[in-house]
């Protein structure tokens, strides 16, 4: 009988091996044969540690389990499915499940991830193999009409990007994947990397055919153990089946994959800075033009792209890029897997076609705070977004619609904090984040967020808050356009949007008129 | 709870050689400056000041352009951190699930701040901003082994452990 029990860092974090080992010992006990199978994780993390058997009906899972449940799972027959209270149900009816649109995450959970039989036999290589067929210039026009966008942030057009990169001339191109996943809220990538590393792997080499790079690099952030080292078994088995090499899956394109490892630098996830740590350098971000697609890494044309861009490229391939814009709203095709953290009950990965609305997503399929009280704030998009309120829950997940609240889209990250929130306290850490974080390069992201983190220090203690709050509105218009990337640009929207929903957190009665204007 | 902690392996004294094999091995990759970091970080537990001039040497750069780059990144460490090391997570997705208050608790009965290391040499807890296990918050690397749902308890378990 196999059982299925993830290796995900998250299920790891709350017990996934402990209940593993447990369930090894007590079928040795009972002399049961049982086979473990160590998958990913279904991105249903509230559940995790959840063990998985296949029934005649599908698979039933268990969740979440202790590793004292174990006699009990055994006593009640859960190989079979049979009942038991951490019994969840049959994994792929149960909501928050079914109500997804899986192409990114298609696979993940179902299998060992660093069998590259099972991805193939899963559908993996399918894009590959059409990729081969079709040839640069028809996988750059399929990735144009799939209306994809970059899901690292800042939600570019990928195969415009792609179409500059190829046509630039060089001795040598670089694709290089952002797996520094800094947002807090967020961890697509980190599960794909160590849930489906090949897809990553299919996603690179198609780009790299496509513009004609030689060689790619992921820059995966050091607080990610678990998928270095995922990836870096992933890329050496790749290379031992002749996927990667000079004859890329046995064809004439030559491509491999390096991994570099982060040191812990929020900015080094914005794209110029990754390239200049990339090049050993501190991570200082460069002025565009010229953009890495012209001169990137080592002043070479460079594609970079966030992980999940990258891994949503074999589904469009194999199964064409209208398939892929069929789905989603507006100027946001496809799906975007929507990351549901803190305060939430339903927390993990949910990927769905653009156009749910966030109360949707924030109480249908969150299923509302893990607390159990009020839902007071969201904070879309990671640390540069806007904490939106529930009176916008109506907003449509896509990108215009978002942005006309001064929300982002971000990597797809929802962070959901109760009643118990102080948002002044939040505006504050998004200061002190900045402050932290900077590059150093601009003067009003360096020290203003400085100042802005003592300006709402002093609003906080209550001290001349009318004219603390006048000047903290005048410092987030200096960073706002004084920036020259988006860490100081953006860092005025939660600090803003905090002030504007939630005045009274800053000791205000009413509005103030600088935030009235975000 | 894990009930044998894994000890942080990386407390050796600094050696040339052993620190300029390491430079060495790295010198295949383009931009190695990264990777020589790291490597030697794992092998004695900190950038140590004296690989400076070495790494200078080797990749002809100037010692100010090492010490720059050594010092822009919150990972590379001046010196070796205690036996163990819990990273716990700062931001905003654990902040809603009460981390800041568990991680005041732990510091004050530790006597530390954030980057220090306990008395007896037993423990240093370090902030991070962000483990990518925001669905199982407060959470906390530990010796490199995630935790989630971490509260103020097992955290003062831990660190009582941490002192065996
Ligand atoms: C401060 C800052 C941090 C960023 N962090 C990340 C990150 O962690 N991962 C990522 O993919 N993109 C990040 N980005 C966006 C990148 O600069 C860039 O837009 C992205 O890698 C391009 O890939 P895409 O088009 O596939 O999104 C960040 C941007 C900024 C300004
Ligand atoms: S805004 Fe801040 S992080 Fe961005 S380039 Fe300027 S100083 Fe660096």
């Amino acid at each position: 009988m196999k059982v299925f029990v993830a290796r995900d860092a998250a299920a790891l974090a709350v017990g996934a091996d402990r209940v593993a080992a447990a369930i090894a010992a007590e079928a040795e006990k009972r002399q049961q044969h049982v086979t473990l199978v160590r998958t990913g994780t279904r991105g249903m993390l509230w559940l995790e540690p959840l063990i998985e058997v296949a029934t005649p009906e599908g698979r039933v899972g268990y969740g979440p389990v202790t590793p004292a449940d174990v006699p009990s799972l055994f006593d009640a027959g859960f190989l079979e499915g049979r009942p038991h209270p951490r019994r969840a149900g049959q994994v792929e009816e149960l909501p928050f499940f079914k109500r997804q649109t899986r192409l990114i995450f298609a696979r993940a959970g179902l299998a060992n991830p660093l069998s590259l039989s099972d991805y193939r036999i899963l559908g993996g290589l399918h894009g590959l193999d059409r990729a081969l067929t079709l040839g640069p210039e028809q996988i750059v026009a399929e990735v144009k009409r799939s209306g994809l966008r970059g899901r690292g942030g800042a939600g570019f057009p990928t195969g415009i990007k792609w179409e500059s990169a190829a046509r630039a001339q060089a001795a040598r191109k670089y694709i290089v994947c952002n797996a520094d996943e800094g947002d807090s809220g967020t961890f697509a990538d980190r599960i794909l990397m160590e849930g489906d590393p090949f897809t990553v792997i299919e996603g690179m080499l198609i780009a790299a055919i496509a513009v004609g790079a030689t060689r790619g690099f992921i820059y995966i952030r050091s607080e990610y153990p678990h998928a270095i080292r995922a990836m870096a078994s992933a890329i050496e088995i790749a290379r031992r089946e002749g996927i990667l090499g000079p004859h890329a899956a046995g064809s004439n394109y030559a491509f491999d994959i390096e991994i570099r490892v982060g040191a812990g630098a929020y900015i080094c996830g914005e794209e110029t800075s990754l390239l200049e740590s990339l090049e050993g350098k501190r991570g200082m971000v460069r002025a565009k033009p010229p953009l890495p697609v012209v001169s990137g890494l080592f002043g070479q044309p460079t594609v970079i792209n966030n992980l999940v861009t990258f891994s949503s490229v074999p589904f469009i391939l194999a199964q064409g890029g209208q398939a892929y814009a069929d789905m989603g709203v507006g100027r946001s095709r496809g799906t975007m897997p929507v990351q549901l953290a803190g305060n939430v009950r339903h927390g993990g990965v949910f990927e769905c076609a653009f156009g749910v609305t966030l109360g949707e997503l924030v109480n249908e399929i969150g299923g509302g705070t893990a607390s159990g009280r009020p839902v007071r704030a969201v904070q879309a998009g990671g640390p540069l977004g806007a904490y939106l309120p529930p009176a916008l829950f109506d907003t449509p997940y896509d990108y215009e619609a978002f942005a006309a609240h001064e929300g982002l889209i971000g990597h797809g990250g929802l962070v959901v904090f109760d009643d118990t929130v102080n948002l002044a306290r939040m505006a504050r850490f998004a200061m002190e984040f900045c402050a932290h974080e900077s590059c150093g390069k601009c003067t009003p992201c360096r020290i203003g967020s400085r100042r802005g983190v003592e300006v709402l220090d002093r609003i906080l203690a209550g001290r001349d808050r009318e004219q603390n709050i006048a000047l903290l509105g005048e410092l987030c218009e200096t960073l706002r356009y004084g920036s020259l990337c988006a860490l100081g640009g953006l860092v005025p929207y939660p600090v803003l949007s905090a002030l504007k929903h939630f005045p009274e957190d800053f000791g205000l009665a009413v509005l103030p008129s600088v935030a009235a204007a975000v | 709870m894990s009930s044998s902690l894994r000890r942080n392996p990386s407390r050796r004294n600094f050696d040339e050689i052993t620190a300029r094999k390491i430079i060495e091995a790295a010198l295949g990759h383009e931009g190695p400056l990264l990777p020589i970091l790291h490597a030697l970080q794992e092998a004695f537990g900190c950038v140590p000041r004296e690989a400076e001039p070495l790494i200078a040497s080797t990749l002809n750069l100037t010692r100010a352009d090492v010490h720059g780059v050594v010092t822009f990144y919150h990972d590379f460490h001046r010196a070796p951190a205690g036996r163990h090391v819990l990273k716990l997570c700062r931001a905003e997705a654990c902040q809603s699930m009460g981390s800041e208050a568990n991680a005041r608790r732990l510091l004050d009965a530790l006597g530390i701040d954030w980057g220090g290391t306990t008395a007896d040499g037993s423990l240093t807890v370090e902030p991070v901003y962000c483990l990518g296990l925001c669905a199982t918050s407060p959470s906390a690397l530990l010796d490199g082994e995630p935790l989630g749902r971490v509260g103020a308890e097992q955290l003062e378990a831990l660190a009582a452990e941490a002192k065996r």
